[in-house]
């Protein structure tokens, strides 16, 4: 028996909280009604802190941490909005914009779009930081979907729904930084891959237009990821 | 800001969609026109800018020499300069082309499986090798974005400006 008691008590912009110790910060938060924007983050995935939009000041730490993969802890002083956070927000999103050819107009999530969502909620009109224009591959290999590098924002939310809910273990990344690339199998055509199943699940959890079912015509395509919790629960009651 | 009296509209590298929306503000042109006078514009027959204007709503990116000189003079004898829709503030399609250069697209268009090749350069003023959003040429004052911004998007623009404040789109609008 564990003598340490499982209920951590913190504060969340000066408002007192319980969480459960295991919970993140940005568990924690949603549980209260407190909103930090996300990206990388679907419930029903395991967080890996990728999209930095979650950061949060917690009192005495050097940094901004994320959210997501920042365990709660007792007597934590946490602080969710703040103008110098709010200042980084819009900046990180700028240099989501900047990095690739983002062009909403032409887009198939146009309207549907995770990103495109945050520039209205973080109040993002235009983008400062230069436009890099890199030159990016589409791959349309695959009969059903079509990966357009252009418009990713490198979540990894496809690696982790391949890996963790598929099992197929398709999708990786290669490459450093900007010039980090989704990729399937060994950088291999997605319609040559031996170890896609075609599932479609990566499709569904893209926040952008990145991933598309080719029979997306114009902009009216909305994606589907809230089913992720609900196979997590399917699956869950099928262990011993 | 107050005593805003001279509205112009300027159509670089754009398809004329913000125009088209502008003029989508049906009876409430007539509204604004008894508030502001268009002094600039595709839409009225004044050939050069003139010295003063009090609000000048740009559609468009800067594509070309001809945009760029434009874009300067504008702003210089502007006093609250609008960007309006996506090409003005990202580049949007215009800026497609930034991911080849200017080189391929000519080549593309006027030289290959064409029966009589040629590059025009009578005439037409020579393309930018990058297409830029307004502001990285000039300091924009409004940022508007949509492609195009809707029409009550463009008449809450005007009529804050009208009111003597200066419209934020942050929360309102966004691209595309």
């Amino acid at each position: 028996m564990s003598a340490e008691p499982n209920v951590r008590t913190l504060t969340i912009n000066g408002e007192e909280i319980s969480a459960r110790s295991d919970q993140s910060i940005l568990e924690a938060a949603r549980e209260h009604n407190v909103e930090i924007p996300t990206l990388c983050h679907l419930e029903g995935l395991s967080e890996v802190g990728a999209c930095r939009l979650c950061l949060v000041e917690v009192k005495g730490a050097r940094r901004l941490l994320p959210a997501c993969v920042t365990q709660v802890a007792e007597g934590m002083e946490v602080t969710t909005h703040s103008p110098k956070i709010d200042r980084y927000r819009t900046m990180i999103l700028e240099m989501y914009f900047a990095e690739r050819n983002h062009v909403c107009s032409v887009c198939v999530a146009n309207g549907n779009c995770e990103l495109q969502d945050l520039s209205l909620k973080l109040g993002m009109t235009h983008v400062e930081i230069p436009y890099q224009y890199p030159q990016l591959p589409v791959d349309a290999s695959h009969p059903r979907f079509t990966v357009d590098h252009n418009r990713c924002v490198l979540c990894t939310r496809c690696v982790r729904v391949c890996s963790e809910i598929e099992g197929a273990n398709t999708w990786g990344v290669m490459g450093r930084g900007a010039q980090s690339l989704v990729i399937t199998d060994l950088k291999q055509p997605w319609g040559d891959s031996e170890t896609c199943t075609s599932c479609g699940k990566c499709v569904q959890v893209c926040p952008t237009g990145a991933l598309f079912e080719k029979t997306s015509v114009g902009n009216k395509t909305r994606k589907h990821p809230e089913f992720l919790p609900y196979l997590r629960i399917m699956r869950e009651g099928e262990q011993p | 800001m107050s005593d805003l009296k001279t509205l112009a509209t300027v159509w670089l590298d754009g398809c004329s969609g913000c125009h088209m929306s502008l003029l989508d503000m049906d009876e409430r042109l007539v509204e604004l026109s008894s508030q502001f006078t268009l002094v600039y514009s595709p839409l009225v027959d004044r050939k050069t800018f003139p010295d003063r204007v009090d609000v000048t709503l740009v559609e468009g990116a800067v594509a070309s020499e001809d945009d760029l000189k434009k874009i300067r003079k504008i702003r210089e004898h502007t006093r609250v300069l609008v960007s309006l829709g996506d090409c003005a503030l990202t580049g949007n399609v215009s800026a497609m082309r930034n991911m080849c250069g200017v080189q391929p697209v000519m080549l593309r268009v006027y030289e290959q499986n064409v029966v009589q090749p040629q590059v025009p350069t009578v005439g037409v003023p020579a393309l930018l090798n990058r297409v830029r959003p307004v502001h990285e040429v000039v300091p924009v004052d409004v940022f508007v974005p949509g492609c195009p911004p809707s029409a009550d998007t463009i008449y809450q623009v005007l009529s804050e400006l009208l009111a003597g404040k200066v419209p934020t789109l942050e929360g309102v609008a966004h691209f595309g």
